[in-house]
């Protein structure tokens, strides 16, 4: 494992050297270290590159790391990852992506995950993407995530992308079983050029099944973000989504929720709200003793937290 | 001490809203500045805090000419604002914006001494975000909270009853009674209501662009609910409310 990968560990995951639990660390498409656990097991895919990740029922307060780095230019890596998360499991997923260039050739990582949880169980997913180095090459990140969540079982997603990263295509689907809720926290500062595009698709199917998804961008410079999702509501159940941005400079950012109810009892709601940092603000925290652009930093900082 | 010498301001389209101020805010001593509404006191209170540009005159603050600081500046001078609208920010917690005023972290000991001030359990706010879940009452009171975070000279308080519910009202008017009590600085308050002039050192009465009288409460509260020469009409019927 290279000093570049390590750096970007300690970024993307809760690595300090090593990591608690089960983990598989993928380097330049390559492993770079894998452990199992007694409830967590992890084999390598037979057909593709990636992992099979399995987690076994009632399997209770373990933590699995599966971080990917690119540390030079000149790769292009793709990689399937499936988690079977057994009834009743409660765990930690800690994914998440460094990509580091100091080349003109581009650097690319495209994680597809998905997620097949099972009656009763609770997945809290973390994933963190970063972009580093100096090159000019394109940094690009493009996960898909597919979840499939059994009879009340529960998934928080946690996403963050915090600048650093030049073109992202973010796709996440979901359907939803009887009971089961899909939590979702998406982070996502753009700046200089680069491009960020969001795409929701969750499909509530079972009886009071819910979805909360709340996005949180800010667009800088001459970035441009654009934010797409749409709710099904197939049964009695709960949707609501919420997408705020903030736009500074000649930052762009484009919103389309859609809601879909196909069942009279589906309840869905959407939220969103575009705009720069208001003035007032920026004037509350002046008379706190602030200058403007402690002021703004700490709004962003704030909202993106 | 806050010295204002011959202030005037006009809005953008030339309508002169203050007309050569003239006021003082002594050390120690509880200010609270009344009239009609339009008469100019929101203006005043936001030259105060350099929010608002004077076109002319002058403003010293324990001497020190602070007439071309900016708000940044006036706020690390000593002097505190606290909003009649509060702002809200989303993703801020109510410990966060508490602290970034104080400009320290703090226990949670201290947080929860500076919210019971105004009325407020910290253990239920700190960890909520300054957004729109909050009420009416409880932006205003963590507001209120912001200023006595800091360590200030001159507080300024831009009508702290508006918008707020009365029971949030009467530990408001407790909170100004505590602070009378334990003055560090000079306070003014720019406000209709009776209870809050009652507890003033001096009752100032600014209408049509300037001071129309000015004293104790004893003596003022006669004038003001009796001369609508002073006052007009507007102002006595919310001071008498």
């Amino acid at each position: 494992m290279n000093e570049i990968t390590k750096d970007l560990l300690r970024e993307i995951s809760e690595w300090d050297g090593s990591f608690k639990g089960a983990y598989n660390i993928r380097e330049n498409g390559q492993c770079a270290g894998r452990v199992s656990s007694k409830n967590i097991k992890i084999e390598s895919k037979k057909d593709q590159p990636g992992l099979e990740i399995f987690i076994a029922p009632g399997t209770k307060d373990e933590t699995v790391s599966i971080p990917a780095c690119v540390t030079q230019g000149g790769v292009d890596d793709l990689v399937y990852n499936d988690f079977f998360v057994g009834e009743n499991a409660d765990v930690t997923i800690v994914a998440g992506c460094g990509i580091h260039t100091e080349t003109g050739e581009p650097a690319r990582h495209n994680g597809i995950h998905r997620f097949f949880l099972g009656k009763g169980s609770h997945v809290k997913y973390l994933e963190k993407h970063v972009g580093k180095g100096h090159g000019t090459g394109i940094r690009s990140i493009d996960p898909v995530t597919d979840a499939e969540l059994e009879e009340n079982a529960v998934l928080e997603m946690d996403t963050a992308q915090i600048g650093g990263v030049d073109k992202t295509i973010r796709t996440t689907n979901a359907k939803l079983g009887a009971g089961a809720k899909l939590y979702i926290r998406e982070r996502i500062l753009t700046e200089k050029e680069q491009t960020a595009q969001t795409e929701f698709h969750v499909e509530m199917n079972g009886k009071d099944s819910g979805v909360d998804l709340i996005s949180r961008s800010v667009a800088r410079d001459n970035s441009h973000q654009s934010y797409h999702s749409v709710i099904v509501g197939n049964a009695p159940c709960t949707g609501h989504s919420e997408c705020d941005a903030i736009i500074s400079e000649n930052g762009k950012v484009d919103a389309a929720p859609e809601l879909h109810a196909r069942d009279n009892d589906a309840a869905l709601i959407h939220e969103a709200a575009i705009g720069k940092i208001a003035g007032e603000q920026i004037l509350k925290l002046r008379t706190l003793g602030m200058t403007e652009e402690e002021a703004e930093t700490t709004i962003i900082d704030g909202f993106l937290t | 001490m806050l010295r204002l010498e011959n202030i005037s301001w006009n809005t953008p389209e030339g309508v002169g809203v203050l007309r050569n101020l003239n006021l003082t805010v002594p050390d120690g001593k509880l200010v609270v500045i009344t009239g009609p509404n339009g008469g100019g006191k929101t203006t005043l209170a936001k030259i105060i805090a350099g929010i608002y540009r004077q076109d002319s005159g002058k403003i010293y603050l324990n001497d020190t000419d602070i007439t071309d600081v900016d708000i940044t500046e006036r706020a690390k001078a000593g002097i505190s604002f606290a909003f009649q609208q509060p702002v809200r920010f989303k993703g801020i917690t109510v410990r966060k914006l508490i602290e970034l005023a104080a400009g320290e972290q703090m226990p949670l000991s201290k947080v929860c001494d500076i919210m019971s001030k105004v009325g407020l359990c910290a253990e239920e706010y700190i960890d909520r975000e300054v957004n729109s879940t909050l009420s009416g009452g409880e932006i205003k009171r963590i507001e209120i909270a912001t200023v006595l975070a800091r360590h200030s000279v001159l507080t300024v308080f831009d009508e702290p009853e508006a918008g707020i519910d009365l029971w949030s009202f009467t530990s408001l008017i407790k909170t100004f009674e505590d602070m009378r009590k334990n003055i560090n600085g000079s306070i003014v308050i720019i406000s209709h209501q009776e209870r809050i002039l009652k507890i003033a050192d001096e009752i100032v009465v600014v209408a049509n662009g300037s001071i129309q009288a000015q004293g104790k409460p004893e003596d003022m509260m006669k004038v003001l609910t009796e001369n609508n020469a002073i006052t007009g009409k507007c102002y006595k019927q919310e001071a008498l409310f």
